[in-house]
């Protein structure tokens, strides 16, 4: 069915063979499941309600994520072919055999033939197809291909076609199992302190387990199927932690509307995997799919209808404009697991996803040499949007659920326009700061009991030293001032996009509006953070109470992800940055992370540019100063000399300016998204339906019901007069009659007398004597 | 060697066993008659035995006698406690399994 070329470069592409880091990295999934069920069943009875077994078995698990990172960089580097999979049967056999076609670059050419010894000795020819190998010659001075390591296990065969589940380990899967376990393990400390006393303390943990498993099961995927399943056990937990506190219910309208609002995407999942599945000819295998797309065996309709669909799917698991709406609300949920969720797991799910089957929305949204594509312009939006929305809430948590989405806007934006690596190293730095973030907010809200910044906050720095210093740092990391973390992401991001010409030669299109969006994006990004600081913790304190610091399983945590938020940029510095010594320090994230074999497309990567870095850092400085001078200085200002609270401050801007106010009321309603969900589509289709379908049921399936009712009821009253009164009662009587009677006339000879009993034997005994002689 | 003689012999015991079985009201008279039939059967079986020339006609009898000596044991236990229970030896009077 499939040409000789596809088949070999498929099975070129991935080893069996490795570390046992990487070859067990089950393990790492499998130790946060075991751990559900342990606190589920035992926890109650635990100390400490079973947050112990659940810290202990994160611990582990981010034990041995960073052993497959370092085993990982090992194989990355040093994976010389020494073991006997495909391909370094065919690099090996080729460069010792001296009649093969010369030398390594050749072997590298398309469609090369080359001798192939196996094991058993037998010698054939074979076309192998090294595209991706020459790419990532180009993209980098290595030779050795990022061979992911995979492991196979037959979960069911079903109409002839084996459905594999197993664990596909390379760059993207082992970056994500060190985040998703390090900020699990952060979020499981922090959680012993913020939820103590709580009356579901046990099940909490429980679910937090289960949470961080079912996200590496995902990250760790090795068919469509797979990721598909890990999914689904993600937004079921998700629904568990954000409906936490259920007996309020808001929080379990929350729980409901992230659940339903993430029902719709994964439709369009569902629907994605099941048109991959039929144009690869039959295979949810991941490594598969990504080779026949690449390889130009999937049609380009299929995979343009296979990428709108995933991208229905992560609109709403990734909280991209329109179906991003209910992640503000899933602030209902206790603030480590926003932290969570908002981090490390569920919504970069999406990100993921788009990152692990890149082939197909590379080739079927033609990113490579286009201005435009779906991808980029819902990123594009979303970031603006978001960050538009995230200056009217009063909530801190809802400002941080609108930064969130804005920044997955930025990864969905770098994903559009071909700058993979980009969204990757933002979704990891975004991971340390955001986490910060959400954990400094839940130490606010421990502290003041409220997470309404307008009225309960202010003038926090006094009473929360540490938590704000951390919370300072995370939020000029997220600003992305240099040279924090977020700066280095967000610039290669804004590289990628080639738009204006930058970068230009070198990328993969030239996305002038992305550029454009991701600038404003980064001006609005400090000027609400800075608004969400000033709230929180400079003016005079509105709230109840003396508020106090949090103690250290909630400071430690910020502590550390404050480090990460300043320093997690430095493992990605880009080209030409450094020089010296120092050289083979850069790009390290690019080179380990970013996967160079036959499987991922050979993507373009932008040369950085100063000038371009320059101008995003003072586009990015004006919208914190302005909002400065707006909060420091003038409403600060207003506060002290009338000595009013600041709730109670006339708006000027917006009282006066009736533009302006509009433009509030908008952003106030969120741009009338959920209106329009409830009050529109729900109603136009809850309405005509309703009645329609009272009808139908009344005319149509109550008359079936009656009569169906009616009729049994007649024939029940047939077969009891009929057959049972007459047939099966006759029998049964019948029968008792016969044997009465029997017995009433059998019983005239048991007269009780042993001679009359003897008297019977002996005749019996003659008679029978009598037949004998007579007959024999 | 006529065998006729033994079996008249032995069918006229028999009658006159089962005749006092079945007639008979003592008990002991009864265990007695039953004695006549098995003796009867005995006889037959030596009879036999020697007319066809070999043991296995003796071997039988032998048999018999010794279940009969059994038989005979049980049966007086039988009407010994008949006795204690209602005075009387009458078998005429049993009848307690009358249907």
């Amino acid at each position: 069915m499939y040409s000789v070329l596809a088949v070999e470069a498929f099975e070129a592409s991935f080893t069996t063979e490795g570390n046992w880091f990487l070859k067990n990295v089950w393990l790492i999934p499998l130790l946060p499941a075991v751990s559900f069920f342990l606190i589920l069943g035992f926890g109650k009875k635990m100390p400490k309600g079973g947050a112990e077994i659940g810290i202990a078995a994160i611990g582990a698990a981010f034990l041995l994520a960073i052993f497959a990172n370092v085993a990982w960089i090992d194989h990355r580097d040093n994976f010389d072919g020494e073991t006997q999979s495909a391909i370094t049967g065919i690099v090996d056999s080729h460069s010792e055999d001296e009649n093969a076609l010369g030398d390594n670059t050749d072997a590298n050419a398309l469609g090369a033939t080359i001798d192939v010894t196996d094991e058993t000795g037998a010698t054939e020819t074979v076309d192998v197809e090294l595209t991706a190998f020459v790419e990532a010659g180009e993209g980098g001075e290595e030779s050795h291909p990022a061979i992911a390591v995979v492991t196979s296990q037959e979960w069911l065969v079903n109409g002839g076609i084996p459905f594999l589940v197993g664990t596909l380990l390379d760059g993207p899967s082992v970056m994500m199992l060190f985040v998703v376990t390090m900020i699990s393990l952060l979020v499981h400390i922090y959680s012993t302190d913020y939820v103590a006393g709580d009356s579901r303390f046990t099940h909490y943990f429980a679910f937090l387990s289960l949470f961080s498993s079912s996200m590496l099961i995902f990250v760790l995927s090795r068919s469509t199927l797979q990721a598909l399943v890990a999914w689904e056990l993600v937004g079921v937990c998700s629904f568990v932690l954000i409906g936490h506190w259920w007996e309020e219910k808001p929080n379990s309208d929350a729980a409901m509307k992230a659940f339903l609002t993430n029902r719709v995407g994964d439709v369009g999942l569902l629907i994605g995997i099941i048109i991959l599945f039929f144009s690869a000819g039959g295979t949810f295998d991941i490594i598969r799919i990504n080779e026949l797309a690449l390889a130009g065996e999937i049609s380009q309709t299929a995979l343009t209808w296979a990428a709108i669909s995933l991208t229905a799917a992560v609109m709403s698991k990734s909280g991209q404009f329109i179906l991003h709406t209910w992640l503000p609300d899933a602030m209902a949920g206790p603030t480590p697991v926003s932290a969570l969720i908002h981090a490390a797991t569920l919504v970069t799910a999406g990100v993921f996803l788009v990152g692990r089957l890149y082939p197909v929305f590379f080739i079927g949204y033609g990113i490579d040499g286009s201005s435009i594509n779906g991808l980029a312009i819902i990123g594009s939006i979303t970031v603006v949007g978001a960050g538009l929305v995230a200056f009217v809430q009063d909530d801190i948590k809802k400002v941080l659920a609108y930064s969130t989405v804005s920044q997955l806007g930025y990864m969905v934006l770098a994903l559009g326009v071909g700058a993979w690596t980009a969204a990757f190293f933002h979704l990891f730095t975004h991971a340390f700061f955001k986490a910060g973030l959400f954990l400094g907010s839940g130490s606010v809200a421990h502290a003041v009991h409220s997470f309404d910044m307008k009225k309960d906050m202010g003038g926090l720095r006094k009473y929360m030293p540490t938590t704000h210093k951390t919370f300072l740092i995370c939020s000029v990391a997220l600003a992305g001032v240099f040279p924090t973390a977020g700066f280095w992401s967000k610039d290669e991001i804004l590289v990628g996009t080639g738009g204006l010409g930058v970068g230009s030669g070198s990328a993969n299109g030239s996305y002038h509006l992305m550029l454009i969006m991701g600038l404003v994006g980064a001006a609005l990004t400090g000027a609400y953070m800075t608004r969400a600081i000033y709230l929180t913790f400079y003016g005079e304190f509105r709230g109840h109470g003396e508020p106090h610091e949090s103690g250290p399983r909630i400071l430690w945590p910020l502590r550390i992800l404050s480090v990460f938020a300043l320093f997690g940029g430095l493992v990605n510095l880009p080209p030409g940055f450094i020089t010296g010594s120092l050289e083979p320090w850069q790009e390290r994230f690019f080179h380990f992370v970013e996967p160079a074999a036959a499987y991922f497309p050979g993507i373009g990567h932008a040369v950085p540019s100063y000038w371009l870095a320059v101008i995003a850092s003072v586009i990015g400085l004006m919208g914190p100063a302005v909002a400065y001078w707006y909060y420091f200085i003038k409403v600060d200002g207003l506060a002290k000399s009338t000595g009013q609270k600041l709730t109670e401050l006339p708006d000027g801007l917006v009282s006066n300016n009736k533009l302006a106010a509009s433009g509030h009321a908008m952003l106030k309603n969120k741009y009338y998204l959920d209106h329009l969900y409830n009050d529109v589509i729900v109603a136009a289709v809850k309405g005509p339906i309703a009645k329609l379908a009272y009808r139908f049921n009344q005319h149509f399936l109550d008359e079936i019901v009656d009569t169906a009712g009616r009729t049994s009821v007649k024939t029940g009253q047939t077969i009891y007069s009929v057959i049972d009164q007459g047939l099966i009662e006759g029998t049964v009587n019948g029968s008792g009659k016969l044997s009465n009677r029997g017995g009433g006339i059998l019983r005239k000879i048991q007269t009780g007398k042993i001679q009359q009993y003897a008297a019977l034997l002996f005749a019996a005994a003659t008679v029978l004597a009598g037949i004998f002689i007579v007959f024999v | 060697m006529l065998l006729n003689q033994f079996l008249l012999l032995s069918a006229l015991l028999f009658a006159m066993g089962v005749y006092g079985v079945l007639t008979r009201r003592n008990g002991v008279l009864v265990l007695m008659s039953v004695e006549l039939i098995l003796n009867a059967v005995n006889i037959n079986l030596v009879a036999f035995g020697a007319f066809q020339d070999n043991v296995q006609g003796d071997v039988f009898a032998i048999f018999v006698i010794a279940v009969a000596a059994a038989e005979v044991g049980v049966g007086l236990a039988m009407v010994l406690l008949m006795y204690r229970n209602r005075r009387s030896i009458d078998f005429t009077e049993v009848d307690l399994m009358k249907g």
